[in-house]
């Protein structure tokens, strides 16, 4: 069983078709990668999957349960990270940590806790008292990738998990992501740093106007080549020539 | 460069047209009204020549430092109400602070308000057309007092940008500019009032403020009509210092501008302080209703309901002592029952898209929203009892106590469960998080107006039962309904608190991603 399995997953904003039909298998204790150009659909999927958008077609099951039909049994499961909203801005990270927690019905003991260990984690101790509006955009990041693992869930879908944290705390994270998979979790990231996702993932799935263009562990994707060749012959989009000369001194 | 400046401020002025005609309207209107105050200022001017001169005097004074007062106040209550020229974007082009300042000064003339201040300042020279000494004091007076004007307003504006840069006084400043608001209706009232014996007052009050900068440049022309001249000498001393120490200090804020780009500060607090999340129990409901608790005291946007809370009795026992009727007082634990009530209906709204947290985390939506009326009773209960005990205290009715209670408790809780249903069920442009309360968000006028009128007049129905027997009990004076609006107030808010908590949570369980869906594209 699929830790993830998305099934002819659809959805249209007015106009625009956003996701034109996914279908997708993540297998669990897989660093699964999700990547694309901008506007290529990847936050939309990943909405649909988590149960943040409800989809116009098709289904999504984490570990087996539907996320449409039994949402509360599949968001137990799930750790999310969505990109593009906005948090709880004026609570201390601590306390969204906390929030986080009792929102998902943990007891105070455990929350208190596992918050100070992700803070810690995380390099977030010392500002832990401070409110989160108050933060830099890589601390808003970590604080909301906290919130999102305090529960201990067997899958965790992170859209754009790295995205302005600093590379010390981008190999902090690292760490803790790769302990959670070699312990038997499934993490899904999005991104488009092609280097980050052949560096940290095992498999990978490439999406480009809303559609699946390749699946696959990382190996069979990228063929030989590198998965950031791969990426540029699957979606097109490179200038040729010269351009801009202007700007060129000698 | 200054040209360039002045050019640059013209071109942006001249963008914004093109952006709305509704913008060349408002050009319109204001350019209508600032030719009528001219004429009749201009005119005002020209009487003043056949006056004599102490008249001439106060009347010049008091209104040169009621212009030069309004220049240096307004940027610091409007922050941020003109930043086309703010000093931190020309950061990066390195162009000479003096060079800079000048044109950013000069700036100031370009528009409406620096125009028609010019004119002015210059046409004061009018009533001293007697000799060439007057004349030439009042031409040193009035350029003294113009760049006043242009340099107090760059000075506060660049102050106040500079504080602004910190949240939080950015948000209490946002908040704070409720308490003028409500109370525009009883200082216009008590100053109409105050003016009718004080006429005399007036030249004491001139003479005073002749000695102050924003008054000196005006009293200079009078001061050589009757041959003062050491105070003359003395008074252009006093404008020229101030304006030395504004150049001082409005450079001095530039410096600093343009050195540290704003950014946010604040010392590092550590972890161990909870706050409500250690007074409420360990549930979601708790958790909801600790969070809600703490964003009335740290969002702007609550805070300005809360704000509500001290200043509507006050308004109302002004107005109330001055009629020597103090039963009107009565109205306001119901009021603010209601008021309170209410602000939690767009809840969700003002959530904006971090409501994303309660739809990831399942939360069970009878969670949602009893942790809400919770968050909200915790201000809500203290506040109306005490201003319902207040107001019975001072207009010695103790004998309305038991339908007070009854009406207040029942306001309090059937306006929550209709809350309960609509921040549910409609998301309403609101402010976002982070905006000035006062904020009116463009779009979506229609569907707030609906919402909010009609959801009012709906609650206005609900409450009808509380109200009906309170207003009865007033005019009867029969205390038999106040005893039962004790027992079925508070009966009929409960069954109505208890079905909206249920209707609203059911539609969070069935809706929820909708709303989400509904929240990011508003944004």
């Amino acid at each position: 069983m699929p830790a993830v399995a998305l099934r002819g997953l659809a959805k249209r904003f007015d106009e625009k078709i956003a996701v034109d039909g996914i279908s997708l298998d993540v297998p669990v204790g897989s660093f699964f990668g999700l990547v694309g150009p901008n506007g290529a659909g990847k936050t939309t999927t990943l909405s649909m999957a988590t149960g943040l958008l409800r989809p116009d077609f098709g289904t999504a099951h984490i570990l087996g349960v539907d996320m449409w039909q039994d949402p509360l049994h599949a968001k137990k499961l799930l750790g999310t990270l969505p990109d593009g909203v906005r948090l709880f801005d004026r609570l201390s990270g601590e306390q969204l940590i906390t929030y986080a927690g009792l929102l998902r019905g943990m007891d105070r003991v455990t929350v208190a806790e596992r918050a100070k260990d992700l803070l810690a984690a995380l390099d977030l101790t010392a500002d832990a008292g401070n409110l989160v509006v108050d933060y830099s955009a890589g601390m808003t990041k970590k604080i909301a990738l906290a919130s999102a693992l305090v529960h201990a869930p067997r899958v965790l879908v992170l859209d754009e998990p790295f995205e302005a944290v600093d590379p010390v705390s981008s190999a902090n994270i690292t760490d803790i992501l790769k302990g959670f998979v070699a312990s038997g979790g499934t993490v899904i990231i999005s991104s488009h740093v092609m280097d980050l996702v052949q560096r940290l993932c095992d498999h990978v799935a490439i999406v480009a106007g809303g559609r699946l263009l390749a699946a696959g562990t990382v190996e069979q994707v990228r063929g030989g080549m590198s998965l950031e060749e791969r990426f540029m012959s699957l979606v097109g989009g490179r200038h040729e020539g010269e351009g801009l000369s202007w700007l060129r001194h000698s | 460069m200054v040209a360039t400046l002045l050019r640059l401020k013209l071109q942006i002025l001249g963008n914004g047209f093109r952006r709305s005609p509704w913008q060349i309207v408002g050009l319109a209107i204001g350019g209508l009204y600032g030719l009528g105050v001219l004429v009749f200022m201009l005119i005002g001017l020209i009487l003043l020549r056949g006056a004599d001169t102490e008249l001439a005097r106060t009347i010049l004074v008091l209104a040169g430092s009621a212009a030069v007062l309004g220049w240096a106040l307004i940027p610091i209550i409007a922050s941020g109400i003109d930043m086309t020229l703010d000093p931190q974007r020309f950061a990066a082009f390195g162009i000479p602070q003096r060079t800079l300042m000048t044109g950013m000064a000069l700036a100031g003339l370009v528009g409406i308000p620096g125009a028609l201040t010019a004119i002015l300042s210059l046409a004061t020279v009018i009533p001293w057309w007697r000799s060439p000494q007057e004349i030439a004091a009042a031409l040193i007076g009035a350029l003294l007092g113009l760049a006043g004007c242009l340099l107090y307003s760059r000075c506060a504006a660049a102050w106040g940008t500079n504080l602004a840069a910190s949240r939080r006084f950015r948000e209490i400043g946002m908040v704070l500019l409720i308490v003028p608001i409500m109370f525009i209706g009883p200082v216009v009232s008590t100053t109409v009032q105050g003016f009718r014996h004080a006429s005399g007052d007036l030249s004491a009050l001139a003479s005073a403020l002749s000695w102050t900068p924003f008054g000196a440049p005006w009293a200079l022309p009078a001061d050589v009509a009757v041959g003062d001249y050491a105070g003359a000498a003395l008074r252009v001393v006093i404008a020229l210092a101030a304006l030395a120490v504004v150049m001082w200090l409005w450079n001095m804020a530039m410096v600093r501008a343009m050195v540290n780009p704003p950014r946010v500060t604040g010392g590092k607090r550590s972890a161990g302080k909870l706050g409500f999340f250690n007074v409420f129990p360990a549930t979601p409901t708790g958790a909801v209703a600790a969070r809600t608790a703490s964003y009335w005291f740290r969002d702007p946007r609550y805070m300005g309901s809360l704000l509500v809370v001290p200043l509507l009795p006050v308004v109302l026992y002004l107005n109330a002592s001055r009629q020597g009727h103090y039963d009107l007082l009565l109205i306001v634990g119901p009021l603010v029952a209601f008021l309170l009530a209410w602000s939690i209906s767009s809840d969700v709204s003002y959530d904006n898209t971090a409501f994303a947290l309660h739809i990831a985390t399942g939360v069970s939506g009878k969670a949602d929203r009893w942790g809400r009326v919770i968050g909200c009773c915790v201000l809500a209960v203290p506040a109306v009892l005490v201003l319902t005990l207040g107001s019975l205290a001072i207009s010695h009715r103790w004998d309305l106590l038991p339908g007070m209670a009854g009406t207040c408790a029942g306001v309090l809780m059937t306006g929550m469960g209709l809350a309960s249903v609509l921040s549910a069920r409609y998301v309403t442009p609101v402010p976002k998080p982070g905006e000035s309360p006062f904020k009116k968000p463009p779009g979506g006028q229609g569907l707030t107006l609906a919402v909010q009128g009609l959801g009012m007049l709906v609650l206005l129905v609900l409450c009808l039962p509380q109200g009906g027997l309170m207003i009865a009990e007033v005019i009867t004076g029969n205390h038999v309904l106040g005893w039962i609006n004790l027992v079925a107030g508070p009966l009929i808010g409960a069954v109505l608190l208890w079905l909206g908590v249920r209707i609203g949570g059911r539609d969070i369980e069935r809706r929820g991603p909708e709303l989400l869906a509904q929240l990011i594209k508003n944004g």
